[in-house]
């Protein structure tokens, strides 16, 4: 697994504990305070999208890029928790918070499940393991009464938060979905920069050393598929109330896809690539909705030319220029 | 007339048919992907879009050139096995040296490619491909109908499935592509051209998803998603079986198909999940898979 990541030059010089260093804190805090203000100059449902699928690639990559592990099925715990989030929001009426509370909680223990019996292959197998069982959950959505089939869940409300406040408005939602967003992103960098992560990329580039250094190595992968899993369902149970809807899509292989060339392109392994990757990707989808699959095209291409000349991604370039891992 | 478990005898065996047909394919896709899998340690992703262009490289003889049937079946093969070797000298050789997964990645953003074109040039609602006519119609088995087009498409797989077997495990070009899955480094020392044998693999695994393809044709309609739902089913296949024998891939692939049949007569709604539910007993069960060998 030692070629997977090339990117990732490295940590910075503090331990584990000593907390961020300083550039990664001024990115986070320029990110925030460009967000903050971005939605009265471009439109916010972009936005809202852009963030979640920034969520949703940096969960991606916390298994990718630090596990070593390639999932090709996340799109089942993003389109399950899509799914559980609307049906709480719709049907069961619950408030905002907990309707993306429950499609996490369902996500996570998707993930627990399916981590289980996919750890118990590497590599290429693992890779097949999460993709059919990911298209197995697609049948199910297709199949179960309460998805709404090809229609999928419409319609569902943004409701109140906590009960009190309104926000189904797109810019009163705004804010709750980046206050979201950021609080997942702070935890996947907690978890990179913990002991744990450390570990983690010690698994990736030597499983065999792991294992004789005493670590249960199946363990921490499990750990951090579920992880993974949740907070691709944070992402997906969100994106449900920002678009109002979930649907197929949000649990077809194009999706588990699309994460992968989010990651792919931002730079595996790099703690700002997702980020960008997400946002390339749905501008990407925006401004060329109406070629219909030409989409699909250019998405191949991407992929083709990403893995063979451009493996590192753009933030794992830009890393490398500027010599600091980012 | 009898029943089965209460199963009326047509729609036991019509279920069973329909299964062997599936099996059919999961047979030559799976195998495609172990031999492939076995030399260039790559799984094909886009095997579902080159089985998709075989179809559509035989609807495409057919209307543009007047080419029937048979032609299709000869000629897509190499057409779309052509494009392979291509796509094996010009990309996927340079992956070689990192990891297997990039070579996952490659394809599947190939696969991308080509449906999408395929959907742009010609939709998605799929076009119909007649069997020659020596095929059309059936027999009565007296228990149940048996089209012949259907029978002829479990023989020739089975033929295509044994031929290759035969090809690997009883001849010498066979012998050599072992011995370079086994080594490469000490067969090439022993003067054979590696990289060329690479290149044929490929070739040849690809040539086999159109072959099946060109077989699908007549039954599904041809249309550019037809590969790529039934890819991941494959995939499956692939992790249940174990990809260490090619008797294996060939055994597992019908056997799946006949399951998958069964279920849609006794239980219907869980026929599009049941070979994912078996692929997670062999993960509980034997990991490495029915025909793996241990890791």
């Amino acid at each position: 697994m030692a070629d997977l990541a090339t990117a990732d030059i490295g940590m910075p010089e503090q331990g584990p504990t000593l907390g961020m260093p300083r550039h990664h804190m001024a990115i986070f805090a320029g990110l925030f305070a460009f967000m903050l203000v971005a939605p009265f100059f471009l439109y916010p449902v972009f936005l809202m999208k852009v963030m979640c699928f920034a969520l949703f690639a940096c969960a991606f990559n916390l298994l990718l890029g630090y596990g070593g592990l390639l999932s090709f099925g996340h799109a089942a715990f993003f389109g399950s928790a899509s799914y559980v989030s609307a049906h709480a929001a719709k049907v069961w009426g619950l408030t905002p918070e907990l309707a993306v509370l429950s499609g996490t909680v369902v996500a996570a223990l998707l993930g627990l499940v399916i981590g289980a019996l996919a750890i118990r292959r590497q590599g290429i197998y693992f890779a097949m393991v999460t993709l059919a069982f990911a298209q197995m959950i697609f049948f199910f959505s297709v199949q179960a009464p309460f998805t709404g089939g090809e229609d999928g869940i419409q319609a569902v409300p943004r409701g109140r938060l906590l009960g009190i406040l309104d926000i189904s408005a797109d810019r009163t939602f705004y804010f709750f979905v980046l206050a979201v967003t950021f609080a997942g992103l702070l935890v996947i960098y907690r978890i990179i920069h913990s002991p744990f992560g450390h570990i983690l990329k010690a698994i990736r580039e030597n499983e065999p050393r792991s294992v004789s250094l005493g670590y249960r190595v199946n363990r921490y992968k499990l750990a951090v598929f579920v992880m993974s899993a949740t907070l691709a369902g944070l992402a997906g149970a969100t994106k449900a109330l920002v678009f109002q809807l979930a649907s197929l899509t949000d649990v077809y292989w194009t999706m588990s896809g699309e994460v992968v060339l989010m990651a792919l392109l931002g730079g595996m392994g790099t703690v700002f690539g997702p980020i960008a990757g997400a946002a390339i990707v749905v501008t990407l989808q925006n401004y060329f909705a109406t070629f219909g699959a030409w989409v699909t095209v250019i998405e191949g291409v991407v992929f083709v030319v990403g893995v063979l000349l451009f493996r590192e991604g753009i933030v794992g370039v830009l890393s490398r220029w500027l010599r600091k891992p980012l | 007339m009898f029943e089965l478990l209460g199963i009326p005898p047509q729609a036991l065996f019509g279920q069973l048919l329909l299964g062997l047909i599936n099996g059919s394919f999961y047979a030559m896709l799976s195998l495609g992907l172990a031999v492939i899998f076995g030399l260039l340690n790559i799984i094909n992703f886009a095997h579902g879009a080159q089985y998709m262009m075989g179809a559509f490289v035989a609807w495409m003889l057919g209307n543009y050139l007047g080419l029937g049937y048979w032609w299709a079946l000869v000629i897509a093969p190499v057409v779309v096995g052509a494009s392979g070797i291509v796509i094996e000298r010009l990309m996927l050789s340079r992956l070689y040296h990192l990891d297997h997964l990039y070579g996952l990645l490659l394809t599947f953003g190939l696969a991308l490619i080509i449906q999408g074109l395929f959907r742009n040039a010609y939709g998605v609602s799929g076009m119909p491909y007649t069997a020659p006519p020596v095929l059309a119609g059936g027999q009565n088995l007296g228990f149940m109908f048996l089209p012949n087009y259907r029978a002829w498409v479990v023989v020739a797989s089975l033929v295509a499935c044994f031929g290759t077997w035969f090809l690997i495990e009883k001849t010498r070009l066979g012998a050599y592509l072992r011995a370079a899955t086994e080594n490469p480094t000490l067969v090439g020392a022993f003067g054979i051209n590696v990289p060329r044998l690479i290149t044929l693999t490929y070739g040849f695994g690809v040539g086999l998803a159109a072959f099946a393809g060109v077989l699908a044709a007549p039954i599904y309609s041809v249309n550019p998603n037809m590969g790529a739902d039934l890819i991941i089913v494959v995939f499956a296949v692939v992790v249940i079986g174990g990809m260490g024998s090619i008797m294996g891939a060939i055994v597992t692939g019908f056997g799946l198909g006949i399951i998958e049949g069964l279920t849609r007569v006794f239980y219907p709604e869980g026929s599009a999940v049941v070979i994912f539910v078996i692929m997670a007993l062999v993960l509980l069960v034997k990991p490495q898979g029915l025909f793996g060998r241990p890791v």
